[in-house]
């Protein structure tokens, strides 16, 4: 067993709405090894993206641990999470969200802006993220210049292009066609194999999973065997 | 260094967006002008008048009106002062002869240019011994008046704003016709707005007998004001009062020139509210239509504050633009534009021009962005301050 990148234990997340608490995720406990590609499935209100997000360092649990690489990332207030987001995650959204007033080129150089590196590294950056997602061509374009398939894979490159150790992805393949998903996992594939990167994915769908090295099942807040 | 990239990189990209909210950017924009406009003019309008009052007289001369009297109008020298202060200590001589002048202040009425009804408008009798006094009267057309003639010289600021004051022109005054003969300036000072005739003839139209209105002096120096003053005040046989020319204009000039300031403040910071709501309303607008980007570069990690500060730039750059369009529409439209208003102390007009100063400019600039900042500051905290995972579901 190769060495545990993300180790969360203990995990709850509650929400209050209006006087009621929501309890989304219980006591979880999971790990994932460097290297791995997960397939986190289950039903909408199951917890999936609520995982992700604790994962990702976007939101913090209410009580229990997540670590990243040794790191208890639920111990960091919100600067020190921005820092390590911006060096140890990439995210992969559903709608790309990529910024709609830049190229694909400006788009991908962002998470580089937060980093040292000069003007002249980050093109170099930018331009071999193109080229893994094999976009070299597009990279004037914006994003209303691009089809949903190469939108996301200019999401991808910008996930990639500060060299994270995980990539989160959350349901990366639900806006697109079955040929264009198919893509898009092909490459997700690839970064996981020739590129080392470990990969969660949130998805519904079965055969997005079936890309995965393993899936794991959520259902009202507890993963599932 | 990279928080400061992280602002330029997220200004930058708000500053793209603006042609996606040309509408609600261009209400800002244009709120703020009118703000900044208003306010620009009408302190404009009171730097003129205060300017043009001020700028009237010297240090080394010296008013002289009946003690008691606020102003040339209501104030009384008769003949038997005349003499007395004539032979006071320290007063300059120009061919032997003390340089004072004894002059008559009454106010008439004319006809402004494009005016149903008729303005006061002052008019000076003074000898010679006045163009003396203040060297910087100059006749810049026609000729001077004739002693002892019923003739006119017009000063530029009322021969701009009247009718009838063309050289060769008669107008009546009491009953008796007078001829325009030239228009005279000085330097652009009060007494541009007024018409001057012979002391001795405007004593006979105006039935003042032998007595004048007001005495004007130029003194050895500054320094002998006291001296000079001093003897005026006590001589038992004067009741005058002396005041150095400057203080005399200054004092004239306050009162109306504070009103039209204070109004203009009042009317700018009224229409500023406006204008604060206009920007909140476009910031809280831009930033919500904006959430998921928000969301996204927060996720990517760039820091709250990051975005809050981006988020002022652009505010402020959009009020900023507002400053700049209302301060130089108001300095096109207005700069030296000449208009003329009842002056404080002498029931009269008084000409001016406006004065669009960069003093003014930069007040209307720091409205502008007072006004940029209190309307994006709440947006732009809520902006740094959301919750990235709720700003991501925000599709």
């Amino acid at each position: 067993m190769s060495e545990i990148l993300v180790d969360v234990k203990n995990l709850s997340k509650e929400y209050k709405r209006g006087g009621e608490t929501l309890v989304v995720l219980k006591d979880l406990n999971l790990e994932i090894p460097k290297e791995d590609f997960l397939a986190l499935m289950g039903p909408s209100g199951s917890g999936k993206s609520t995982l992700l997000n604790l994962i990702g360092g976007l939101d913090t649990p209410s009580s229990g641990s997540v670590s990243i690489n040794g790191e208890r990332i639920d111990q960091m207030n919100s600067k020190q999470l921005s820092n390590w987001r911006a060096s140890n995650v990439g995210f992969i959204f559903q709608f790309y969200n990529l910024l709609p007033v830049l190229t694909a080129q400006k788009n991908i150089e962002l998470p580089l802006l937060l980093t040292n590196l000069s003007s002249s590294q980050r093109k170099q950056h930018v331009e071999t993220a193109l080229n893994i997602v094999g976009l070299s061509d597009r990279s004037g374009h914006k994003p209303s210049e691009l089809s949903g398939g190469q939108q996301q894979r200019v999401a991808i490159a910008r996930a990639l292009v500060s060299d994270p150790d995980i990539l989160v992805c959350d349901e990366p393949t639900g806006d697109l066609d079955r040929d264009t998903a198919t893509e898009i996992l092909n490459l997700l594939k690839s970064l996981n194999q020739d590129h080392g990167k470990t990969i969660l994915m949130v998805t519904h769908d079965p055969a997005a999973a079936d890309s995965a090295k393993r899936s794991l099942h959520l259902d009202k807040g507890k993963l599932a065997s | 260094m990279k928080w400061f990239r992280q602002i330029f990189a997220v200004t930058n990209m708000n500053l793209l967006s603006i042609t996606q909210r040309f509408g609600s950017s261009l209400v800002v924009i244009v709120g703020i002008a009118g703000s900044v406009a208003v306010m620009v003019s009408l302190l404009a309008m009171a730097s003129g008048l205060q300017s043009t009052v001020e700028g009237t007289g010297d240090s080394d001369r010296a008013m002289i009106l009946r003690s008691g009297s606020n102003s040339e109008l209501s104030s009384v020298i008769s003949i038997e002062e005349a003499n007395v202060l004539s032979n006071a200590p320290g007063l300059e001589e120009y061919e032997g002869k003390p340089m004072i002048a004894f002059e008559v202040y009454t106010v008439v009425d004319l006809m402004k240019k494009g005016a149903e009804d008729t303005s006061n408008l002052p008019l000076r009798g003074v000898d010679s011994m006045s163009f003396v006094v203040r060297p910087e009267t100059k006749i810049i057309k026609g000729r001077n008046f004739e002693l002892g003639r019923s003739e006119l010289i017009v000063g530029k600021g009322a021969y701009d704003q009247y009718q009838g004051l063309e050289i060769g022109d008669e107008v009546v005054l009491r009953n008796s016709a007078w001829t325009v003969v030239g228009v005279f300036s000085t330097d652009g000072d009060i007494h541009e707005s007024e018409l001057w005739a012979d002391v001795k003839v405007t004593q006979s139209a105006f039935q003042r007998g032998a007595a004048t209105s007001n005495a004007i002096a130029r003194l050895e120096s500054e320094s002998t004001f006291e001296t000079f003053a001093i003897y005026a005040e006590s001589d038992p046989r004067l009741e005058v009062k002396v005041e150095n020319e400057l203080a005399y204009y200054k004092n004239q000039a306050s009162g109306v020139s504070a009103v039209i300031s204070s109004f203009g403040y009042l009317v700018a910071v009224i229409m500023a509210i406006g204008s604060i709501f206009a920007a909140l309303n476009s910031m809280y607008s831009a930033v919500s239509t904006r959430l998921v980007e928000i969301g996204t570069l927060r996720a990517v990690g760039f820091r709250g504050s990051s975005i809050l500060a981006a988020l002022m730039i652009e505010s402020m750059m959009l009020a900023l633009a507002g400053g700049l369009l209302g301060a130089g529409l108001s300095y096109i439209v207005f700069n030296g534009y000449t208009v003329s208003t009842l002056a404080a102390g002498t029931f009269s007009q008084t000409s001016f021009d406006f004065a669009v100063t960069g003093d003014i400019m930069i007040q209307g600039l720091i409205l502008a962005l007072v006004v940029g900042f209190l309307g994006g500051f709440l947006p732009a905290l809520r902006a740094a301050r959301q919750n990235i995972t709720d700003a991501l579901r925000a599709l």
